[in-house]
């Protein structure tokens, strides 16, 4: 546990740009390089615009004049992976009317990615698990990405074998050495290894749990999922009380069972709510013996950035980038527009819109300063909600590192590190040698959101490539050397944090109002592709049959 | 044992006697060539290039030697403590030079320090110790016949370490133990000494403690040899060693014998000069007997050019691409004496295009169609080469043939590694390939089997080019019958990108026959 927060220590303290400590994260990372500061690679901060994000704050924008009024029969505020999938669910029922707004310049949200000589490389989301159970949406685009190639004759969807994530899957840097799966068997007691049995048979247990409606204990999306009393008490917990209560103390298994938590959600095991911190491990199909970890990954060089683009082909001409929507009212009475006032950034204008429907797929806490009503009286829910504050790296290597142990796999975990470690980028797509990209996680789960937050976007590319590398360094001594460029995105709100009480938070019966829509995973659901997906689905079909469209619904359950 | 008698006189040590003293010089002496040996062994199978190696590992010895002997006059006062306690390093510095040299081979940028530093220690300390020896035998012999005596058995310990290292050591010990063995002779030597000079020493408890740990972890050491190198090569360096290259793919290494010679891949032996005709015979033709048309054919693996050999022997064959990931064994197969003679060249003919690149990326991108495709890749032993045994490989390939045309797969040996052999089969099969399994008898690997497939049900003609040495149309269709211990396997499951089974099964089918 000291050399837990020592590391953790470390590496907020370079972020915190405490000149000592971060100097000294330097001078480790850069192995013996002469001068400290300088890093011997390029690189720099990419996006996201926080700074026009944070143009929402002051409300000036809101006394600037439209020059323009445009109309439009839904619009999409946010091109996230809810408001993508609303325009792909308006585009498969042949529905064209719409137009989706985002103030970056590419659409995907915390699914972007980027690409360079090497490979493509995501910077944010970037796998989808095989679906545990039946998902027409989901199993829509999953075929037409060409992941989902067939049926087999019980009906069962069969996947592209070079899409699901190529073994080894992962490994786990641990004492001096890399070693295979993510649980550290080496070392481990026999009370250890207990309790992991233990673990993993209530986790498969409730895996294989319906209740009396034929519902699973832990759906994806979560709002299928069982509400027996028993499973909704979870939610009053956090995560550590129940591995308390449940007798875990393991510190082996506490590390996995957190390291669930910081991977999904962004949260420690005291900062998440116990029904999500069980469902990271039971919402997975069951596995077939106690060491086997049955779900499979749908992964791309490019992470979810490869869905991003196929979903984003449904709004090609429709897609506003650069458009910041910083006011959305409500139609007052029905027949009346839903009108949006958009910042187009290119050309410094504010134009008008005027829409039958509008879905705001924006996470609460920026449609909170968007939509009118919510501006003029705070939405209870939202004194409950929290974001993750993540740094996402890209390192791009001239060649692999040199290691001992199990060789380089998809992810790649540090035991003693805050960080989620490395994921290759060029693992599916093929070459064993030479040159490659690893993107690399770090949420901030030790702290209070915005205190860290305020950390991050204060770091400078120095600080924040320093910090990375002195994380890195105790497996890859030779990184330095090899890293040809290193760019960082900083997420300052990258996913909503499950805390306990989240899904029961009243942001779970929010209800569209005066034409306008919510979509997104952050109502009471947890941050995963599949729940951005069922939002943007269901709010596009409430849309289509209150036009009176004829559709077979595509959504989840 | 040295039973040091004689009468001392008031206040001088009693006198030696030499004999015990000139045994010591003799097992110092092997000792400390074993050990220059075992370096010069070493680098040049690390490193390649043996003539540079050995002359460099000389060099530097004997003028350590030289620095050590310099060192000696410095040597005030204690002669024979300063005696033991550089017995006592050399055997720890020496006995665990091999193991050191092994773990600091993995570090490119630790290598050469360690490696010569080893090097200059034990010439050094060596070198110091003669000077010492001579030192105390002072005043007990005349000293022509001193200087003549100490000489003559330094020799000869380096004449007797310089037969039996490469004729028992090195065959028997390999290189670990008996750099470890010599070690162990060095603190023998060590405690001896304690006893010979017991009179001189001073107090010997702190001397026998040194010589004691030293002992016990040039044991432990002993007893944990094998793991401490952990590499199947060890049993290769009985053999002289012509190449030795790490590449940024794999370590190639080729060993001569009185039998012809070998190449290892990553430790791993890929053919024997003795017997690989029988191996690539079998990998070839029976392809060609099975497939209507070979005009284009395509070999990946293969880098050697002994399986492009056997094709050249099928004048129909307008067009060969050969895929190999590593330019450095394709240029030993194009341009090395030993190779060019084995494979006559093969590489070289117009017919032949070389590409050095990943198998698997290559064929996704390769627009052609074959008529043959024989796949050589290594053993499934790691995931890097078990992706080359997949359905997804497979299917990969099937899209590059022409419907009529037909597949060739090493599968490894049906009797070592029987359901692994059969996971080929079941995989190629899942591809929608049909399969046609058969095996031969190479003896450098046992029992060697291979897999043919096609989209067609695959018939396999009497039909074979003049002048082989291993098959014949009589010997043909009984390759194709396996014996109860490598018959089929049904239950076997499917090699996959995302499930590789396949290295896992291999991995543990070989274990049992190491």
């Amino acid at each position: 546990m000291e050399a837990l927060r020592l590391s953790r220590r470390d590496a907020i303290a370079s972020l915190a740009g405490l000149p000592a400590l971060s100097a000294l994260a330097a001078a480790l990372s850069a192995c013996g390089k002469k001068d400290i500061r300088g890093l011997p690679f390029d690189g720099r901060i990419v996006g996201p615009d926080v700074a026009r994000g944070h143009l929402l704050r002051t409300g000036d924008l809101l006394s600037r004049p439209a020059v323009r009024t445009e109309r439009v029969g839904t619009a999409i505020v946010g091109a996230g992976i809810s408001g993508l999938s609303a325009a792909w669910r308006f585009a498969r029922a042949l529905d064209t009317d719409f137009r989706v707004y985002d103030l970056e310049e590419a659409a995907g949200g915390t699914a972007i990615s980027g690409a360079n000589d090497v490979s493509a490389f995501p910077w944010g989301a970037h796998y989808v698990p095989v679906p545990a159970s039946p998902n027409r949406a989901l199993e829509a685009v999953l075929e037409e990405a060409g992941a989902l190639i067939g049926r087999d004759a019980s009906g069962a969807p069969e996947w592209a074998e070079e899409m699901l994530c190529r073994e080894p899957e992962e490994r786990l840097f641990f004492g001096y050495t890399w070693r295979p799966g993510l649980y550290p068997r080496d070392g481990a007691s026999h009370d250890d290894l207990v309790q992991l049995a233990r673990f993993q048979r209530e986790m498969n247990v409730l895996a294989a749990r319906k209740d009396s409606k034929g519902r699973r204990a832990f759906a994806i999306p979560t709002r299928l999922s069982s509400d027996d009393a028993d499973l909704a008490a979870l939610d009053r917990i956090t995560m550590a009380e129940w591995m308390r209560t449940r007798g875990y103390t393991s510190p082996r298994l506490l590390w996995l069972a957190e390291y669930g938590c910081r991977d999904d959600f962004g949260t420690n095991l005291e900062g998440t709510s116990a029904w999500a911190g069980v469902h990271y491990h039971a919402s997975r199909l069951p596995g077939e013996d106690d060491d086997e970890d049955a779900s499979e990954f749908l992964t791309w060089p490019e992470g979810n950035g490869r869905l991003v683009a196929l979903l984003a082909k449904s709004a090609a001409g429709r897609l506003s980038a650069s458009s910041l929507v910083f006011d959305v009212v409500p139609a007052p009475k029905p027949g009346a527009p839903v009108r949006l006032r958009v910042l187009d950034a290119a050309r410094n204008e504010v134009v008008a819109v005027e829409a039958r429907h509008a879905i705001l797929a924006l996470p609460k806490f920026a449609a909170a300063r968007v939509f009118a009503p919510w501006r003029a009286a705070p939405p209870a829910f939202l004194a409950d909600m929290s974001w993750a504050p993540w740094l996402v790296a890209n390192l791009t290597l001239a060649a692999r590192p040199e290691e001992k142990g199990f060789p380089l796999a998809w992810d790649n975990v540090l035991h003693d590190s805050r960080s989620l470690g490395y994921v290759v980028a060029t693992h599916q797509s093929g070459p064993e040698h030479g040159p490659t990209v690893f993107t690399y996680y770090q949420p901030f789960t030790d702290e209070a959101p915005a205190a860290a937050r305020a950390k991050l976007l204060g770091a400078s590319w120095e600080d924040l490539a320093s910090a990375v590398l002195a994380d890195l360094s105790k497996a890859h001594r030779d990184l330095p050397d090899l890293i040809t460029r290193l760019d960082v995105v900083r997420w300052g709100h990258a996913m909503a944090r499950p805390t306990p009480g989240f899904l029961s938070n009243s942001v779970r019966h929010l209800a569209p109002s005066g034409g306008v829509h919510f979509a997104h995973a952050d109502s009471a659901s947890l941050p995963l592709f599949e729940e951005a997906q069922d939002a943007g689905v269901r709010a596009a079909e409430a849309i289509l049959a209150a036009r009176g469209v004829r559709f077979a619904s595509l959504a989840a359950g | 044992m040295g039973n040091g008698e004689g009468s001392a006189g008031p206040g001088a040590a009693p006198a030696l006697r030499p004999g015990p003293v000139y045994l010591a010089v003799l097992l110092i002496a092997s000792c400390g060539l074993v050990y220059e040996l075992v370096a010069g062994t070493l680098a040049s199978y690390l490193l390649g290039d043996s003539v540079t190696q050995f002359s460099l590992v000389i060099g530097v010895y004997l003028s350590s030697l030289g620095l050590g002997a310099f060192l000696s006059r410095y040597v005030e006062r204690g002669v024979a403590r300063r005696f033991v306690e550089a017995e006592i390093a050399v055997a720890l510095v020496g006995g665990l030079s091999a193991p050191m040299l092994f773990f600091a081979f993995s570090s490119p940028r630790w290598f050469p320090p360690v490696f010569y530093g080893v090097i200059v220690a034990i010439g050094a300390l060596v070198g110091l110790e003669i000077p010492l020896l001579m030192r105390l035998l002072k005043g007990t012999v005349i000293f022509r016949d001193l200087v003549a005596q100490v000489l003559t058995f330094d020799y000869l310990g380096s004449l007797a370490a310089s037969i039996l290292f490469p004729l028992v050591l090195l065959p028997r010990l390999g290189l670990t133990r008996t750099s470890v063995l010599f070690g162990l002779l060095n603190a023998a030597v060590a405690f001896w000494s304690i006893r010979l000079f017991r009179d001189r020493v001073g107090p010997p408890g702190g001397l026998f403690a040194r010589a004691g740990i030293v002992t016990a972890i040039l044991l432990a050491a002993f007893v944990v040899a094998d793991r401490l190198t952990a590499v199947a090569e060890e049993n290769q360096y009985a053999d002289e060693v012509v190449v030795a290259r790490t590449t940024p793919y794999q370590r190639i290494v080729v060993t001569r014998n009185r039998a012809g010679f070998q190449l290892f891949l990553n430790g791993h032996l890929q053919f024997s000069s003795v017997d690989e005709y029988r191996y690539h015979e079998a990998l070839v033709h029976p392809a060609f007997a099975a497939a209507p048309r070979a005009r284009r054919v395509a070999v990946l693996g293969g880098g050697d050019g002994l399986a492009v050999r056997e094709i050249l022997k099928h004048p129909e064959v307008e067009s060969v691409t050969l895929v190999d990931l590593d330019p450095a064994m394709t240029h030993l197969a194009t341009t090395h004496p030993l190779f060019l003679a084995l494979n006559g060249g093969s590489l070289r003919s117009p017919k032949v295009r070389v590409v050095n690149e990943d198998a698997m990326i290559w064929i996704e991108k390769e627009p052609d169609l074959f008529d043959v495709v024989l796949i050589d890749f290594p053993d499934p032993t790691s995931y890097a080469v078990g992706k080359l045994y997949t359905s997804r490989f497979y299917s990969l390939v099937k899209r590059k043939l022409d419907p009529e045309g037909v597949v060739c797969v090493q599968s490894t040996s049906p009797l070592f590694a029987r359901r692994s052999f059969w996971i080929v089969d079941a995989t190629l099969r899942a591809a929608g390939f049909s399969t046609r399994p058969y095996h031969i008898a190479v003896p450098s690997f046992g029992d060697w089997g291979f897999i043919l497939a096609s989209a067609k049900p695959v018939e396999v003609r009497p039909r074979l080019p003049e002048g082989l040495r291993a098959l014949s149309t009589e010997l043909l269709p009984s390759l194709f019958v396996f014996g109860p211990d490598v018959a089929r396997i049904d239950d076997v499951p499917v090699n996959r990108l995302n499930d590789q089974v396949l290295v896992r099964t291999y991995e543990g089918e070989w274990k049992r026959f190491d």
